[in-house]
């Protein structure tokens, strides 16, 4: 790929970014790669060594918050004419209570997984409680010279206590799961964004 | 390597690349190389940071009928490297502290 052509199409790809910043970024590149250049590199060479395209704007992707770059994408790049605003206007009764209503369901599936993993979260600790509660019952038990009954409290106190702790693997990699989920969810909208302004 | 101590380590490094003559963007990568590999993406964050922290300063110098931008190193990016080497001596120590229990359990 040559120079141009890699700027161009860099170009292209950070079209989100506030217009200063590309800019910015565009002369830091173009630099990079003509003083490779001057230092014996082919143009190829140059442009190959500054980095792929597909990284570079992962990184800076990543490196930005999603508010910002909702703005940006949002914000007109150019006046909207009359026309359009008042179908904008005229239409919000429509768009309005839909956009609303997408984001409430996805809040509400985001509340119940969390609600699921918080009930996980609770029986194991009531198994915790009851393991560890069935051990002065046990005592009383013994103390009142009710063998069986005191057995039968270790017993299972053990068997609670196991399934505490086999429990409490298992809500760890769930909670662990739903985390990365919503990470790789936030990237998602945020590539969303880029997407749409790249082609 | 942790990735919040990883750019403080960055940081200084870009830091003391600049600090004793002023460097520009390809410059800096090339004297950092055999110490820290740094993409190029990278370096424009740091450089981006480290200017809005007021560390560094830009001017634009022609070259070869081209722009060229050097960054030059202010007073408090002096202190941060300052900062830093103290900071260091205080890992330095308690690294030394960590290092001779494990000789001692090992």
């Amino acid at each position: 790929m040559g120079k141009e052509e890699f700027l161009f199409n860099l170009r292209q790809r950070l079209s989100v970014l506030p217009p200063q910043d590309i800019e910015d970024r565009i002369l830091f590149y173009r630099e990079m790669i003509d003083d490779r250049i001057d230092d014996g590199m082919s143009e190829e060479a140059a442009v190959a060594a500054v980095g792929t395209i597909d990284d570079i704007s992962k990184q800076v992707m990543s490196e930005i918050p999603l508010s910002k770059l909702v703005m940006q994408t949002v914000r007109p790049k150019k006046e909207h004419n009359a026309g359009t605003l008042i179908l904008l206007i005229a239409g919000a009764p429509l768009w309005l209570p839909i956009l609303i209503a997408v984001f409430a369901v996805l809040l509400s599936l985001y509340i119940a997984l969390w609600a699921v993993q918080l009930s996980f979260w609770a029986v194991n600790l009531s198994f915790l409680l009851a393991a560890i509660v069935s051990i002065p019952a046990a005592v009383f038990f013994f103390v009142r010279a009710n063998f069986a009954g005191g057995v039968f409290l270790i017993g299972a106190g053990i068997l609670l206590l196991g399934i505490t702790m086999l429990m409490f693997v298992v809500c760890r990699l769930l909670t662990k799961a739903l985390i990365w989920l919503t990470e790789k969810f936030f990237y998602m909208i945020k590539s969303a964004f880029v997407r749409k302004e790249a082609h | 390597m942790d990735i919040q101590l990883k750019r403080g380590l960055l940081d200084v490094s870009v830091l003391a690349a600049i600090k004793n003559e002023d460097s520009y963007g390809y410059q800096i990568i090339k004297d950092m190389k055999p110490y820290v590999t740094l993409s190029e993406s990278t370096l424009y964050t740091i450089l981006k940071r480290l200017e809005t922290a007021q560390m560094l300063t830009v001017r634009s110098v022609e070259h070869d009928g081209r722009l060229r931008k050097y960054y030059h190193i202010t007073e408090k990016g002096r202190e941060r490297i300052n900062e830093f080497r103290r900071d260091f001596n205080e890992i330095l120590t308690i690294y030394r502290y960590i290092s001779r229990e494990e000789t001692n359990n090992g």
